[in-house]
C-alpha cells in the first residue's frame, strides 16, 4: 500500500507561466521514457524477481517514480495556470487545450497518449534489470534534451533534481544486476531463469 | 550530514521546518536505495538512523503546528487536511 505526503520530493515554485515549456515537459508525464512509465514498470516488475534486494529497488525506485511523476504534473500545472484561451493559442498550446483544458493528461510531446506499450514486465530478472538500465538513460537523455530549451531557473532546478535521481537509479540497478549475477550460475547466466524455472536445468544444452 | 534535530532553542519558522523536512525526507530517499544495494554498511546505516530521527521530530513539530503533511498528522479538532496549498500549486 501507499500513503500520501502532501508535499512534493523537491520543491516547485514556478512564477512566470509558459504554455510552450508545458508542451515540452509533459513527455517526462506521459511520454515513453516518462516517470509514469518508469513507475509501472517497476512496481509491475517486482513480483517477479527472485531475491529481496531485486524486490526493494524496484520497490523503493518505483514509489520515488510516483513522487516524480507528481513533480513534473506541479511543472506543467504551474507552467500554464491562470492563462487565457489567446495565451495558450500563441504558445503553441491550443491542441493539448482543445482536448483537456488545463488539466494534466499522460501524454508525450508529441501528443501520443500514455501505453504500456512502451515498457516490458518480461518476468526474467536479467532481462527486466538490463530494461531499467535503458529506462534511466532514456529518461537522463530526455532531461538532457529538455534543459537544452529552458532558461528559466524555477524549470531548471527541478528538473536538474529529476535528472541527477536518474543517475543515480541506474547506479543501484546495475547493483541489483550485479548482486543477481553473483547467485546464478557463473557458467552460464541463462542456464534458467530464476523467476520461473522450478530447479536449475543441467548446465549442457544451452 | 549537517542535520541537526531541532531540541531547544528558538522555534523555528514554517519554511526553515520545511526546509528540514525536505532534507532529511531526501537523506532517507537516497540512503535507502543506497541500503537496497549496499545492507551491510554500517556508516549508512547510521547516516539513515539520524535522518529518521531528525525527519520524525521535525514532521511533529510541523504537523501540530501548522497542519497535517500525512493522513495520520491532524492534531487539532478541525479536519484540516483539505486546507490549501496542495503540493503542486507551489509555496509548499
Ligand atoms: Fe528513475
Amino acid at each position: 500500500m501507499w500513503r500520501y505526503e502532501k508535499k512534493l520530493q523537491y520543491p516547485v515554485n514556478i512564477k512566470e507561466p509558459n504554455a510552450k515549456l508545458a508542451k515540452y515537459i509533459i513527455s517526462q508525464y506521459g511520454g515513453p521514457d516518462g516517470e509514469i512509465n518508469a513507475s509501472l514498470r517497476y512496481l509491475s516488475q517486482r513480483y517477479t524477481m527472485p531475491h529481496g534486494m531485486q524486490k526493494a529497488v524496484l520497490t523503493d525506485i518505483g514509489t520515488e517514480e510516483l513522487a516524480h511523476m507528481e513533480m513534473i504534473a506541479a511543472i506543467v500545472h504551474q507552467l500554464t495556470r491562470g492563462l487565457s484561451a489567446e495565451e495558450l493559442e500563441a504558445q503553441g498550446f491550443a491542441p493539448y487545450y482543445i482536448d483537456h483544458t488545463a488539466a494534466i493528461w499522460p501524454q508525450a510531446a508529441g501528443g501520443v497518449p500514455l501505453n504500456a506499450n512502451q515498457f516490458q514486465s518480461k518476468g526474467d530478472p536479467i532481462t527486466d534489470l538490463f530494461e531499467n538500465l535503458a529506462a534511466e538513460q532514456k529518461a537522463r537523455t530526455t532531461y538532457d534534451n529538455i534543459l537544452r530549451v529552458v532558461s528559466d531557473p524555477d524549470v531548471c532546478d527541478p528538473i536538474r533534481f529529476l535528472r541527477k535521481r536518474e543517475i543515480i537509479h541506474f547506479q543501484r540497478f546495475g547493483e541489483a544486476l550485479r548482486d543477481l549475477q553473483d547467485k546464478l550460475d557463473s557458467r552460464n547466466f541463462y542456464a534458467f531463469n530464476p523467476s520461473f524455472d522450478k530447479k536449475p536445468a543441467a548446465p549442457k544444452a544451452f | 550530514m549537517n542535520m541537526k534535530p531541532n531540541m531547544m532553542g528558538a522555534p523555528l519558522s514554517k519554511q526553515a521546518l520545511m526546509n528540514q523536512i525536505n532534507e532529511a525526507s531526501f537523506a532517507i530517499d537516497e540512503v535507502l536505495l543506497f541500503l537496497d544495494t549496499h545492507p551491510n554498511d554500517m556508516a549508512a546505516l547510521d547516516y539513515y538512523r539520524n535522518a529518521v530521527s531528525v525527519r520524525r521530530q521535525a514532521m511533529d513539530i510541523y504537523q501540530s503546528q501548522f497542519g497535517p503533511l500525512m493522513a495520520d498528522g491532524v492534531y487539532g479538532n478541525r479536519w484540516n487536511w483539505i486546507n490549501d496549498p496542495w503540493p503542486w500549486e507551489g509555496g509548499c
